[in-house]
């Protein structure tokens, strides 16, 4: 196909003003990347039901928290990097900068290369990628709070905290009854998590047991049998939670660091309907014969 | 199929060295993310799933030869709060695609915006309204 090719002006100009047009980010800690600076909520929001989405507001004054409880419909926005990870941990993403390099054993960086994302600096074709979730495979954790973390309800129980989101429709259980992680447990996707009050306000969560197949986050960080994850919740105010990822494996990593930054939920109306989300194997199959494959130049089949 | 709505009305290849890196869900590394292709066609299909949302498109070029595009945006969850829904487009609307083209040269993109038969633009996502993808290093 011959085509005539023209620069146009307008879009000439707009690719020379958006970088000046874009908000200026708040100077990151110690290298990672706060979470609570996501980007505002985009015009058209509403739910399956049409009911308005409320979008995540940091600046204005909400009644006091309400003691130990967490529970409600909290949205975290859609934010690419600092919400939905797509560049791995949100605090640490993959970006090719000293101060995200991780801090890998020998044997981390060597389980490190045999994972194949789809983007950050290691990015290979959609068809050349081995992310188990590129196949449906259940995300697992740490990764279900670390990408494609969105809109997530939490119902609280006298024995626990049940966790519902909306990527892969996911539910998860937090126990809160007193009871120790196990000791050696058969690996799950998910783990095995417990939970407590760390004041009035902050809640808790340990997770051990981790089937190693799941992939840390988006990136392909790699974890061993022996990651501990610790998820903090952050009862700021009324209208707004905090959360907070670190990752603990010896094996893979030289000391714990930080995944997640305080990223910041908006408590949502209780008529609120959490989207669905789901990997269909079906429609993964239809993207990648009419898209995912030729566009890397293979078989679409 | 020929006609005056076929014809490829602007195709225009942005280069600028001002340009940023986009984002993909999948990733960027199947597309040239210096370039932009503007394109004039008929919807062939809708695709509202995902992992992504796919439109498929044909287009004609000056020689009277039809041209099947696709073009790529975000899951549904992420393009309904950009003004994308399942009814967007339909078969026989015609409709003009900007897109971010595939470096193996075959007629693939990303969608960066999308005129409705009715005027109206739907952005791709990662060119307006997620404005903090800056620090995504070029692939």
């Amino acid at each position: 196909m011959r085509i005539r090719f023209v620069v146009p002006s307008v879009v000439l100009a707009a690719l020379i003003i958006s970088p000046l047009a874009r908000p200026q980010t708040a100077p990151p800690r110690s290298g990672a990347v706060r979470d609570q600076d996501a980007a505002p909520a985009a015009p058209v929001d509403v739910d399956d039901w049409g009911h308005p989405v409320t979008p995540v507001r940091s600046d204005h004054k909400a009644a006091p928290a309400p003691r130990h409880d967490i529970s409600g419909i909290w949205d975290p926005g859609i934010d690419p990097v600092r919400v939905l990870g797509v560049l791995g941990a949100s605090a640490m993403p993959e970006d090719g900068k000293p101060e995200h390099e991780l801090p890998y054993t020998p044997l981390g960086r060597e389980a490190l290369s045999h994972t194949k994302p789809t983007s950050g600096v290691r990015s290979v074709l959609p068809a050349d990628t081995n992310d188990p979730v590129f196949y449906c495979d259940p995300q697992g954790m740490p990764r279900e709070v670390l990408y494609e973390l969105r809109a997530t309800q939490i119902l609280q129980t006298p024995q626990s905290m049940v966790f519902l989101y909306q990527f892969g429709k996911i539910w998860r259980v937090v126990w809160t009854d007193g009871r120790e992680l196990p000791k050696d447990p058969e690996p799950r996707w998910f783990g095995y998590s417990v939970g407590k009050w760390e004041d009035d306000y902050t809640f808790v969560v340990q997770t051990s047991g981790i089937d190693e197949r799941t992939w840390v986050d988006r990136a392909g960080r790699p974890h061993s049998r022996d990651l501990r994850v610790e998820e903090r919740y952050h009862r700021v105010d009324h209208d707004h939670l905090e959360l907070t990822v670190a990752i603990n494996d010896p094996k893979m990593y030289t000391k714990p660091w930080v995944a997640r930054d305080r990223l910041l939920f908006q408590l949502q109306k209780s008529d609120y309907d959490v989207r669905e989300m789901l990997c269909s194997p079906a429609d993964v199959a239809e993207y990648n014969k009419i898209f995912g494959n030729p566009v890397s130049g293979k078989d679409p089949q | 199929m020929k006609g005056k709505f076929l014809m490829v009305l602007a195709l225009g290849i942005g280069v600028s060295i001002f340009s940023r890196p986009l984002f993909a869900h999948h990733g960027a590394a199947a597309y040239d993310m210096e370039k932009s292709v503007t394109l004039k066609g008929t919807v062939t299909k809708w695709l509202w799933a995902n992992p992504h949302v796919v439109l498929q498109f044909d287009v004609t070029d000056d020689h009277g030869q039809v041209v099947q595009w696709s073009a790529e945006t975000e899951n549904p969850s992420s393009m309904v709060h950009y003004g994308y829904t399942k009814e967007s487009m339909k078969p026989g609307d015609q409709v003009t695609v900007t897109v971010v083209p595939a470096k193996n040269g075959k007629p693939f993109g990303r969608i960066r915006e999308v005129v409705l038969p009715n005027g109206q633009k739907l952005s791709g996502r990662g060119v307006q309204g997620d404005t903090r993808v800056d620090d995504i290093p070029k692939q």
